[in-house]
């Protein structure tokens, strides 16, 4: 059980908590301004795609932190989302039919769809791989997700192997996508949004249940709780997210290619978890944060910047286990 | 039919070098609990040292054993330096500091070699054909691989079953802290095997050098198979190892090879081609999923 929903929480610790949250959410939505007075507009493509991620990675955080399920496949479901929002805005392009449904290019009916889509072919991957545990399930997650990569690589009608890329950024009602402020708003608010949807899954019973299958699954079986269909679920749901945070990416890059769903995006999900700390769920948003953040940085500086990152995930693995939401002073 | 024959040796051909990947991969996890992902990484470091090797010398005497000696030195090194501290933590730890070596091994090999991919000759003597049965010209260099595979796998069994060292294995896996009582050093046991699963990475990366193009991307590509190889085969088993290496190497080529003309046959050629390709990238998946249905340990558990 998460220690900030827990009784003991005193109100005082609770407010200031909400405070802090508050500050930091009212410095992201600042960031469009603040990044056009430094002249570095940049940044805030930069600040989108660090949101978009930290979708994905809160997700992910659910069925690792909160479940227990190592997904090493996550990417799959981000990549579909991404790939279900671009073919819809294909077909609505060209006018034809998808299975004889039209095409479209509405953001309200296109990101559902993402998500539903994923969720749908979630199911059954999920049943499959939820048949095993451990190491078994992390190796069967990759291979699942490597499916799904193969898949996308050879289907030619969607760019296979080059990537699909979209003709315009969705159409949401009352707002103009095409604007990097205004989409970088709505993605701010989908993170907080999601972030906050989770926050109350894992309170609530279904939470509670999940929390407790992963310290002991035999008890739990021993309740009398159906076990299966509360992993399932979890998994079913985490997919979902992921696949939100594909169809913005989509929308994002105006491009959808089977690099999103390869299983080096995968491990960068997981990375993203453990270093900002698992089973925080805004550890996650902070790790994918410091993840892009050091890459730009360590970009700049050389072209192989590889060099440097892998070793120092070798060291925050070794000594850092806690995360850095667990350094910054926050708990779980 | 004779392509047929032909496919079928390829099949084998590929499976036994999933097989010198996965018998390492599985003992390492069986004895130590550890799941490397960069295994793969060992096979490319295999395959460069070859290749490199092979370009500034013309010997594939020399090639071999650079192969060899830099994948087992960099295994020992690996786990001396980085997975001797994984044994005791959980798999999500393991994966995501093998993640990281992958990271740095496959950025260091960019340092050295650059982004073009290597290509490296068979030596004279093995890159003629063989007529194994007559009207069958097969490349001896596959054969050769095929029958060095097999060896390697006769005396990795007999390893196990019948020296001192294999029954440390067996023991080291499931009495991990009798056999240490027992007075035998288990971290250099430890060594020792995780530096035997590197050497047989380096063996098929040596293999692999003169057949597949040597670039970075080459290691992960044939690790995520492998992990097939070792789900359907069961965790921690060599003889799964086997079955599970040969089954999958068998699907995937004969898949590539048959399944788009199959599909022609019933379809229209442009679906079928696009489908036939499709379906032969994943057959292999496919066929992990069908066995977990079916076994949800693998086809021979230990």
């Amino acid at each position: 059980m998460s220690a900030a929903d827990s009784p003991a929480t005193s109100s005082g610790v609770r407010l200031r908590r909400a405070l802090a949250m508050g500050v930091v959410l009212l410095l992201l939505a600042l960031l469009p301004p603040l990044a056009n007075l430094l002249g570095q507009p940049f940044l805030v493509t930069l600040f989108t795609r660090f949101l978009i991620y930290a979708i994905a990675a809160v997700s992910l955080d659910l069925i690792i932190g909160f479940g227990g399920m190592v997904s090493f496949g996550h990417a799959a479901w981000f990549g579909l989302g991404g790939y279900a929002v671009a073919i819809a805005a294909l077909h609505a392009q060209d006018g034809t039919a998808f299975l004889g449904m039209p095409g479209t290019n509405e953001a309200l009916v296109a990101w559902p769809l993402a998500m539903l889509v994923a969720a749908v072919v979630a199911l059954p991957v999920g049943a499959l791989s939820l048949r095993t545990t451990g190491i078994h399930f992390i190796m069967i997650t990759l291979a699942f997700a490597q499916m799904i990569f193969w898949l996308f690589v050879s289907v030619k009608v969607y760019g296979g192997d080059d990537g699909l890329a979209m003709a315009r950024r969705n159409a949401f009602p009352g707002l103009d996508l095409r604007d990097a402020a205004t989409f970088y708003w709505l993605c701010l608010a989908l993170l907080a949004g999601w972030t906050a949807f989770v926050r109350r899954l894992v309170g609530s019973r279904f939470g509670l249940v999940l929390q407790g299958i992963r310290q002991s699954e035999r008890r739990m079986v021993a309740l009398g709780y159906p076990v299966f269909r509360y992993k399932l679920a979890a998994f079913v749901i985490a997919a979902a997210g992921a696949a939100l945070a594909g169809a913005l990416w989509a929308n994002s890059a105006r491009f959808v290619s089977p690099d999103m769903m390869s299983w080096q995006k995968s491990g960068e999900l997981m990375v993203m978890v453990i270093l900002g700390g698992i089973g925080t769920l805004y550890g996650p948003i902070v790790g994918a944060a410091a993840l892009l953040g050091l890459e730009h940085v360590l970009a700049q500086y050389t072209e192989h910047w590889m060099l440097f990152l892998g070793p120092l995930l070798v060291l925050v693995v070794l000594f850092a286990r806690r995360g850095l939401w667990g350094a910054l002073g926050g708990r779980r | 039919m004779l392509l047929l024959l032909e496919q079928l040796l390829n099949g084998l051909q590929y499976g036994v070098m999933l097989f010198l990947l996965a018998a390492g991969l599985t003992l390492i996890f069986g004895i130590m609990g550890v799941i490397n992902l960069a295994h793969g990484s060992l096979y490319m470091i295999g395959a460069y040292a070859a290749a490199v090797v092979a370009g500034r010398t013309g010997s594939f005497a020399l090639s071999a054993l650079a192969a060899l000696a830099a994948a087992a030195l960099a295994g020992i090194v690996i786990e001396l330096v980085v997975v001797r501290r994984l044994y005791a933590r959980e798999h999500l730890d393991q994966v995501l500091a093998t993640y990281g070596l992958i990271l740095f091994l496959n950025e260091l090999m960019v340092v050295w070699q650059g982004r073009t991919p290597l290509f490296m000759k068979a030596p004279p003597w093995l890159s003629g054909t063989v007529e194994l049965i007559p009207g069958i010209p097969y490349p001896t260099y596959r054969l050769a691989i095929i029958v060095v595979g097999a060896l390697v796998a006769v005396g990795l069994f007999w390893l196990i079953a019948r020296t001192r060292l294999g029954m440390l294995i067996r023991a080291g896996a499931t009495h991990r802290e009798i056999v240490g009582a027992m007075g035998v050093d288990i971290r250099r046991l430890y060594t020792l095997v995780f530096g035997l699963g590197a050497l047989l990475c380096g063996l098929a990366g040596l293999m692999a050098a003169p057949i597949f193009a040597v670039q970075v991307g080459m290691g992960e590509q044939i690790l995520i198979a492998t992990f097939v190889v070792v789900v359907i085969g069961g965790l921690g088993s060599v003889r799964g190892a086997l079955a599970g290496a040969l089954l999958v190497g068998l699907t995937d080529t004969l898949a590539r090879a048959f399944l788009p003309s199959l599909l022609r046959s019933a379809l229209p050629a442009t679906i079928a081609d696009a489908l036939g390709a499709g379906l032969a990238s994943v057959s292999i998946y496919l066929l992990m999923a069908l066995v977990l249905v079916w076994r949800p340990r693998g086809l021979l558990p230990e």
